[in-house]
């Protein structure tokens, strides 16, 4: 095959997986919520509802793409592109096995997050375009707080990345295989865990939709697939933090104490249930938890986490060296 | 192969950053002037990356594209009473056009006097950790004038704050 062919076909496969993520995780979480709440969630379109969402997908590909009079025409049109494009692009880096993923990047962490970075600009975006109070703010809000938990959340990877002395995602599962990073690195993980939920939009920070306050917020003025597409990268988002997640504290494909030649066949069945896991505790948070305030939200932030981290890296690079001039010295 | 390819995509992100910076001065909306200059830094962190320089790609487009440009539509949006106000006319006074002949006098000087310095692209590329043991060699490295760098930051950030209580009262 020529190489040409191999690339293209690697980003088909990355539109499937996310399509497919969307769809799944959308009836996911209509269940999950449901039965938490003490409902069934839907149950009408096939066998226990499970054709449900794609049903709702068939809707919005069939509705009148409506674009209300006063909106910015140019940046309205842009800004759904301008959120799906980098959660497109965040599949690239992710392991899903020893020799299953897009690319292998050196720098596949910082790749990742760095297309993760770009999405409030596309929410902003669209925010700004709609004409509409509700939706400028929740544009705003939803930039504010990613630009505020981005510090945290970069910092929070880092005491791992120091240990490991890469940032090829596959060296870190790799430097797993003994033992998960979430034991002695529990601190980051939470850190990780909670700003990792902000960047997500996720209740209980979800300020930038919040719907009994800002009707959908930036979402508010689009319909049909405009509208599909926003949604859709939003729920590929929480995909991509949870593999985030479970390659850099769990192990990523890997299993404790079962040799990695064992796993070699099924390694991404268990990367995918790992990620699917930390989806559901997501969903779980989320339906149980009531949204914090903005000022609230801020404050944990700047005043907390960054502070935590940092301390944080400065303990693990103290340990790193300790080890280095004692133990590790030989 | 390679040589078009290169050429092509060369062509495409040199066409694209000038296109932008082109934008953010030609555009009268302020917000669309922001966004212009976000799809110029973009076209950069591209540049670099045909440089094989990705981290310094990645880093363009974490800092400069992912945070420096959406605090400016931040402050811009904020700062905006009415959405009507975004849209500047533009300056067609005399001290503007003054301006104008001083900054492109200016440049066309500096390109005169001075050679641009060309380089030869490495045979092979180094990668990231030889990049963070040049920047961080004891002897030679670059850990001085990094440290002064992230002192400035400080400054300007404790400023910033200093600033804003000052506000308060």
């Amino acid at each position: 095959m020529s190489p040409l062919l191999i690339v293209v076909l690697r980003v088909l496969a990355a539109i499937g997986l996310m399509l497919a993520n969307g769809v799944v995780l959308i009836y996911m979480l209509r269940k999950v919520l449901g039965h938490l709440h003490v409902r069934l969630g839907p149950m009408h379109m096939g066998p226990k509802g499970v054709l449900q969402t794609t049903m709702d997908v068939l809707k919005l590909l069939t509705k009148e793409d409506v674009t209300p009079t006063n909106v910015d025409k140019v940046l309205f049109f842009i800004a759904p592109a301008l959120v799906f494009v980098p959660a497109l692009m965040a599949y690239a880096a992710i392991p899903f096995s020893e020799t299953w993923r897009i690319t292998d990047l050196d720098t596949g962490l910082l790749y990742s997050f760095a297309a993760l970075s770009v999405i409030p600009i596309g929410l902003l975006m669209a925010g700004w375009a709609s004409a509409n109070k509700w939706s400028l703010l929740g544009g705003m809000r939803a930039a504010g707080q990613q630009i505020a938990y981005e510090v945290p959340l970069l910092l929070s990877v880092l005491p791992v990345v120091m240990v490991v002395g890469s940032l090829n995602m596959s060296d870190i599962v790799a430097a797993q295989s003994g033992l998960w990073f979430v034991i002695p690195q529990l601190p980051a993980f939470v850190i990780f865990a909670i700003a990792g939920l902000v960047e997500l939009n996720q209740t209980p920070f979800d300020m930038s939709e919040a719907e009994s306050e800002l009707v959908a917020g930036f979402a508010s003025e689009y319909s049909a697939m405009k509208f599909g597409l926003l949604f859709l990268s939003e729920f590929s988002n929480s995909f991509i933090m949870s593999a985030i997640g479970v390659t850099v504290f769990f192990g990523g494909w890997m299993i404790p104490f079962v040799p990695a030649e064992v796993m070699q066949p099924v390694a991404p069945v268990i990367f995918m249930t790992k990620v699917y896991i930390g989806i559901f505790f997501m969903m779980w948070i989320r339906g149980t938890f009531p949204r914090v305030r903005i000022d609230q939200l801020m404050q944990l932030g700047w005043k907390w986490l960054i502070p935590a981290s940092l301390a944080w890296i400065m303990i693990t690079g103290l340990v790193i060296k300790v080890w280095q001039l004692g133990p590790g010295a030989s | 192969m390679g040589e078009t390819v290169n050429g092509v995509a060369f062509a495409i992100l040199a066409f694209a950053s000038i296109g932008g910076a082109v934008g953010v001065l030609a555009s009268r909306n302020v917000v669309h002037a922001g966004f212009w200059l976000l799809e110029a830094m973009v076209a950069v962190a591209g540049l670099y990356l045909l440089l094989s320089a990705e981290f310094l790609a990645l880093v363009q487009l974490l800092v400069y594209a992912g945070a420096v440009s959406v605090l400016l539509l931040f402050v811009v949006m904020l700062t905006l009473r009415r959405r009507e106000d975004a849209v500047r006319p533009l300056d067609w006074s005399l001290s503007g056009a003054v301006l104008a002949l001083l900054f492109g006098s200016m440049i066309y000087l500096g390109i005169a006097n001075f050679d641009i310095p060309v380089a030869e692209m490495p045979s092979t590329v180094p990668d990231i950790a030889a990049l963070g043991e040049i920047l961080f060699a004891l002897d030679g490295g670059w850990v001085l004038p990094f440290e002064i760098a992230s002192l400035v930051l400080l400054v300007a950030l404790v400023g910033a704050v200093w600033w804003s209580k000052e506000d308060e009262k």
